[in-house]
């Protein structure tokens, strides 16, 4: 705290506060829409205050999804997502966790020379080699399939060099410790490193997840089997699929709920990295 | 229980610094060995080469009757205290002390006892539960202690494991440590270069300079008769003085330096055996001025610049002694209490 004085104060909050409604609105707006019939859009007045058709709107999403732009119910494209965006952080982690422990405690030839080639690969995102991977991933036989939707995505640099970050900043007497006391590399890893990273891999599941749940350009590539679509790309056929003027109040109910699930991931996982924070610090 | 056997221990680190170079020591079972030197000469790369946590690079090092040499930590039986006491940080106290135990698959009873009885040998029973970072640095020290104590290892292996506390915790650690090793007769290397902890724990002192061995010998062995000049500077608080024997011949200031070993030609002379009055039997007078009166307590330091020499003199006298400061002084040493070296090679003349 630099200033303690009143208008520091009133100053600060209006500050957050501004800040605050700038992030929140448009959320707000989604929550609002989604409670409304369809003809209160065609005016092109958004409405502030919520609206009668909250449960009607909601119960199509869920279970009738809209057949005539090709959208199954919300249901399956939800878990659709849920399934590669676990997939996908699960995958990014262990992997770029465990390279990041062959990194910092082995010595092995090459070893810099495949840190650095690890670390050149944040270059090519998903979309730069998009082109290349899609011609993998179709003639490995994986269109349409959970494997195709997450493995392209799953290595990851950034979380590799962040984990290789975190373990220098563990003291090396620790593993000296533990191989005093009889713990092998692997051991070590799991006794030691694990539990000292959770506050990171909290933070980094966070981050992760909602990369994976965010993907649009990739799974809108490959796949073309409705039982396959992901809840990001049902919002776009939504808007674009039908015939007739996107039907506001129903895309409105999927992104309130697409939204949900990333919600509750960064909940769970607050709860993990606030205590880390506040546990692991020796 | 062992004994620990060094035969020309070598290091070479990676870079090709050479941080031990020949070192052979025989340390019998139940002994306590100080290593001291200056910063830098090897100690810690000496110690971790007998932990197992250094390759070794040339010689043979036996644990009791085995070769270790290609051993693992865990496999050569010892425990290690660690300057920055390394505790697991998010374990408690128990899980810290217990970890070493689990991975030996030892039974769950046995552990849970041997804990225990560590715990209570080191007065940490009351933290068990507690995660280190809510011990205090004595605390966390002991439990560091008590990691080494439960596996109830051959040797003990502490790497300036004191130099995080503070001065009084440390003479109390100091005290404890000696104690419980006496107790448990239980072989130690023990690396330092407070050399008080140096004097004061060593059943023998093995004092190192630039990856070398200069001297092996008992506290007092080493403190009355050092080897060297470079152990002669080294251990004893203030250090030693050097004078040139020329310098004394010049000034005829003793009675007959011919009583000195032949080929001594530097003299040391410890600040506590320059007296202000003449001794009886052959001595030798120095002359010159007080430089600086320093008391310190129960003890006092004076600096005297002798005439014509170069560096200054000091002289440590119990009490305040009644001198000023720019006042002509006479001092004088029993020549028995001289210490005589040889300039070129630093060796004692005997
Ligand atoms: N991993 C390493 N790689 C290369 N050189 C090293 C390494 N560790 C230590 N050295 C060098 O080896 C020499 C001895 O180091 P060591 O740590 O054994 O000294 P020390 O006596 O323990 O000193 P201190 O009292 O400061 O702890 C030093 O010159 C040091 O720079
Ligand atoms: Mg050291």
């Amino acid at each position: 705290m630099v200033e303690n004085d009143r208008w520091g104060m009133l100053l600060s909050h209006l500050v957050l506060i501004l800040g605050v409604a700038i992030v929140v609105f448009p959320v707000y707006v989604a929550v609002i829409a989604s409670t409304h019939p369809p003809g209160t859009f065609v005016r092109g007045v958004m409405p502030l205050l919520p609206g009668p058709n909250a449960l009607e709107n909601y119960r199509i999403v869920i279970s009738e999804g809209r057949s005539t732009a090709g959208t199954p119910p919300i249901g399956g494209m939800l878990w659709n997502s849920f399934v590669m965006a676990m997939a996908i952080t699960i995958g990014k982690l262990s992997i770029s966790i465990l390279s990041a422990f062959a990194i910092v405690y082995f010595r092995f030839r090459f070893r810099m020379f495949f840190f650095w080639v690890i670390f050149l690969t944040l270059m090519l995102p998903v979309e730069v080699r998009i082109v290349p991977t899609f011609e993998v991933v179709a003639d490995l036989g994986m269109l349409n399939s959970f494997a195709g939707l997450s493995i392209p995505l799953i290595a990851s640099a950034t979380a590799t060099f962040l984990f290789r970050q975190f373990f220098m900043t563990v003291p090396e007497e620790l593993m000296e410790a533990a191989r005093v006391d009889g713990a092998g590399p692997m051991k070590f890893f799991r006794d030691i490193l694990l539990p000292l990273s959770v506050t990171n891999i909290a933070a980094l599941f966070v981050i992760m997840f909602i990369y994976g749940w965010n993907q649009y350009l990739w799974p809108l590539l490959i796949t073309t089997d409705p039982e396959f679509y992901t809840i990001v790309m049902g919002i776009q056929r939504m808007v674009t699929g039908g015939e007739s003027e996107p039907l506001w109040h129903l895309v409105m109910a999927t992104v309130v709920l697409a939204a949900l699930p990333p919600v509750l991931v960064i909940l769970f996982m607050q709860r993990l990295f606030v205590k880390g924070l506040t546990e692991t610090e020796k | 229980m062992a004994s620990i056997q060094m035969d020309d221990l070598h290091k070479v680190y990676a870079g090709g610094v050479k941080a031990v170079t020949g070192i052979s020591l025989d340390i019998a079972d139940g002994e306590m060995i100080v290593l001291v030197g200056p910063s830098g000469c090897g100690k810690s790369t000496l110690l971790r080469m007998v932990a197992g946590l250094e390759t070794i690079s040339g010689g043979t090092l036996r644990i009791g009757d085995r070769v270790v040499n290609n051993l693992e930590p865990a496999e050569r039986d010892i425990a290690m205290v660690f300057q920055n006491y390394a505790l697991y940080p998010h374990m408690t106290v128990f899980n810290n002390l217990a970890y070493g135990l689990k991975n030996r698959k030892m039974p769950k009873d046995a552990i849970d006892r041997r804990v225990r009885e560590a715990a209570k040998m080191l007065e940490i029973g009351d933290y068990l539960d507690r995660k280190p970072r809510n011990l205090s640095g004595g605390q966390r020290q002991r439990v560091a202690m008590g990691r080494a104590l439960v596996r109830e290892p051959s040797a003990f292996l502490f790497d300036e494991p004191l130099s995080n506390l503070d001065a009084k915790l440390r003479v109390q650690m100091r005290v404890e440590i000696r104690q419980l090793q006496k107790r448990l007769k239980t072989t130690s290397l023990y690396v330092t270069h407070d050399q008080l902890e140096a004097l004061t724990m060593a059943d023998r002192l093995v004092v190192m300079n630039a990856g070398r061995v200069e001297q092996v010998g008992t506290p007092m062995e080493v403190f009355d008769r050092p080897a060297t000049v470079f152990v002669a500077g080294f251990i004893g608080s203030p250090a030693m003085n050097m004078i040139d024997a020329a310098y004394l011949r010049e000034t005829g200031s003793a009675d007959d330096l011919d009583g000195l070993p032949h080929g001594t030609d530097l003299i040391g002379v410890r600040p506590d055996d320059l007296l202000m009055t003449p001794p009886d039997g052959p001595h030798l007078r120095l002359a010159g001025r007080v430089a600086l009166l320093e008391p310190a307590g129960a003890e006092s330091h004076i600096y005297v610049a002798l005439d014509d020499g170069d560096q200054p003199i000091t002289v440590r006298v119990q009490g305040l002694p009644m001198v000023e400061d720019g006042a002509r002084v006479n001092l004088y040493a029993a020549l028995a209490a001289l210490h005589p070296f040889d300039r070129v090679s630093g060796v004692r003349v005997t």
